[in-house]
């Protein structure tokens, strides 16, 4: 039977430690709506979203009420749209783009993904009419998310996508001006992206998915951080035992969770996706457990492999823990979601180099980073090449989500609001690479992705 | 359907009255109960069997949190599914 340290450690975990599952993320494949007509288009996913996600919201709540364990967001991906849209025309993805807003408000969601393309190799005429499309569908709606993956390892990278993507993060900066160029920050641009992602901005239902998946994610670096101020000073044998024992725990409260919305949902469970998931609160911070490890900053020398047994000892941990993983699984490091973060930035510890070289070994990548508002679009294509690169070559997710706010500079601050937080503006290498991004065509894939 | 009622608060009289009051009214049995008191804190936890129970399961859990807060302790009713999915492989 259960002991009653057992369950004070659960409860402790989540009383004090802000365990939470993070997001129950309903995938649902719009393949099936695809029609010529806009109008029997946008009525075909409507109906198939609100139909079936009709008791996701609910069906979330009441299990984290059962368990006692908050269950923070309850969202859905569809098939990225660009496929969707392509026998439409140019000006459906807008009207797209509507009909899953309210799709989503009417299920009561508060993110929907799946606005994507996927042109690592190549955009088609559809691929090229939804990037157009981003900027004003970002912009006009509240709840859509949207990603673009441009490179992989066994493709290489679409640097003509790359420089297009620079324009586009800029015009959807500018059309959000008076909101902190907020569209930016439900826009990622991936390298290698995982079709089975729960977590937005990047998430997306894959083609080679079922009709209707089931994917969670599990989060709690408080409890990591908790986990590890019992064991201050120990070597590192002992720091990763610890971290994996945690994520062992942490994972399995996640896999009953998946297991149980599955069966009240009636669709199959996909995946758990183990990522410690920052969030603005004190004590739900990737940058504390740094500190906790013995770093004075975030940034400071010996972050990178910090990061790197962080990020392994989760896998290790959570692998066991349930009966499939998948997502980005690992350690995300976001600065605006991260209060430790801001601080590190502030600190002047932390800046986007050394936070280039961390997205190495993360889980995923760049995330909500707030630069000048004047930084030319062809910087952010550099920036999205160099991070596509370290992505394509490690056979790793990479990312990039970063916000030109329009109208800041380095030193101000910048305020998203509710889980996105807050950011500094963090400076940017001012010496140019548009000649570099002019040049157009696509990077070859690297040798090692030859392995048939 | 098991669940695991935990109560912690500053110890007074008929906390266990109370609560044991309310789960016999609601039809729920009580399996297991362990309580120490450390420094004039009341620490409890009960496995309980909420089969015969008339209530849904999230209505037990509001309505003891709403006996939490009238005699000033907190009460709370998972499933004990959590504790077994944490804490035995």
């Amino acid at each position: 039977m259960i002991s009653r340290v057992e369950v004070q450690e659960t409860n402790k975990m989540i009383q004090e430690a802000n365990l939470d599952v993070r997001t129950i993320t309903m995938g649902i494949s719009l393949l099936d709506c695809i029609d010529t007509d806009v109008k029997k288009l946008t009525d075909k996913i409507y109906d198939k979203i609100t139909k079936n996600a009709a008791d996701l919201v609910k069906t979330g709540d009441e299990i984290g009420k059962e368990f006692g364990v908050p269950i923070v967001n309850k969202r859905i991906s569809v098939t990225p749209i660009s496929l969707i849209g392509g026998a439409c025309g140019t000006g459906a993805y807008v009207e797209i783009a509507k009909t899953l807003d309210r799709a989503a408000k009417e299920v009561g969601v508060n993110f929907i993904g799946g606005y994507s393309a996927l042109v690592q190799k190549g955009s088609t005429k559809a691929d090229k009419d939804l990037i157009n499309s981003i900027p004003e569908a970002l912009s006009i709606t509240d709840r859509i998310c949207s990603s673009v993956n441009v490179g992989s390892s066994r493709s290489g990278i679409n640097m003509d996508s790359v420089k297009r993507l620079g324009e586009i993060i800029k015009e959807m900066a500018f059309l959000t001006k008076d909101n902190s160029s907020m569209a930016c920050a439900k826009f990622v641009v991936f390298c290698n992206a995982v079709e089975d992602n729960p977590f937005m901005a990047g998430a997306f239902h894959g083609v080679g998915e079922k009709d209707m998946v089931i994917n969670v994610g599990v989060s709690g670096p408080g409890v990591v951080k908790r986990a590890l101020e019992n064991v201050r000073g120990a070597d590192f044998e002992t720091l990763c035992e610890t971290v994996k024992k945690t994520a062992f725990k942490i994972t399995r409260v996640g896999q009953l969770v998946a297991q149980e919305a599955s069966k009240r949902m009636g669709v199959p469970f996909g995946i758990i996706d183990l990522s410690l998931a920052p969030t603005p609160a004190v004590g739900d911070s990737i940058a504390e457990i740094f500190n906790e490890m013995g770093l004075e900053q975030a940034g400071a020398p010996g972050t990178t492999a910090a990061l790197a047994i962080l990020n392994d000892n989760v896998k290790k941990g959570g692998v066991m823990a349930s009966s499939y993983v998948g997502g980005l699984s690992g350690a995300f490091i976001p600065v605006s979601e991260d209060h430790g973060m801001i601080d590190a930035v502030n600190a002047g510890a932390l800046t986007l180099e050394k936070l280039e070289a961390m997205t190495c070994v993360c889980s995923v990548g760049l995330d909500m980073i707030a630069i000048p508002g004047d930084t030319s679009a062809e910087t952010i294509s550099g920036i999205i090449a160099d991070e596509m690169a370290i992505g394509m070559v490690n056979n790793k997710t990479t990312a990039v989500r970063i916000i030109p706010v329009i109208g800041a500079k380095v030193g101000d601050t910048v305020e998203f609001g509710g889980l996105l937080g807050y950011a500094p503006i963090m400076p940017v290498n001012g010496f140019s690479c548009e000649a570099f991004i002019k040049r157009g065509g696509r990077i070859p894939a690297p040798i090692h992705s030859f392995k048939n | 359907m098991k669940g695991i009622i935990t109560v912690v608060g500053k110890d007074r009289v008929g906390i266990i009255a109370k609560v044991c009051t309310y789960l016999a009214e609601d039809g729920i049995n009580i399996l297991d109960i362990s309580q120490t008191i450390v420094s004039g804190w009341f620490n409890m936890m009960m496995v309980v069997d909420l089969s015969t129970c008339c209530h849904r399961f999230e209505e037990v859990v509001d309505q003891l949190s709403k006996l939490g807060n009238e005699i000033g302790v907190d009460i709370r009713l998972q499933r004990e599914d959590i504790f077994n999915s944490m804490h035995r492989i």
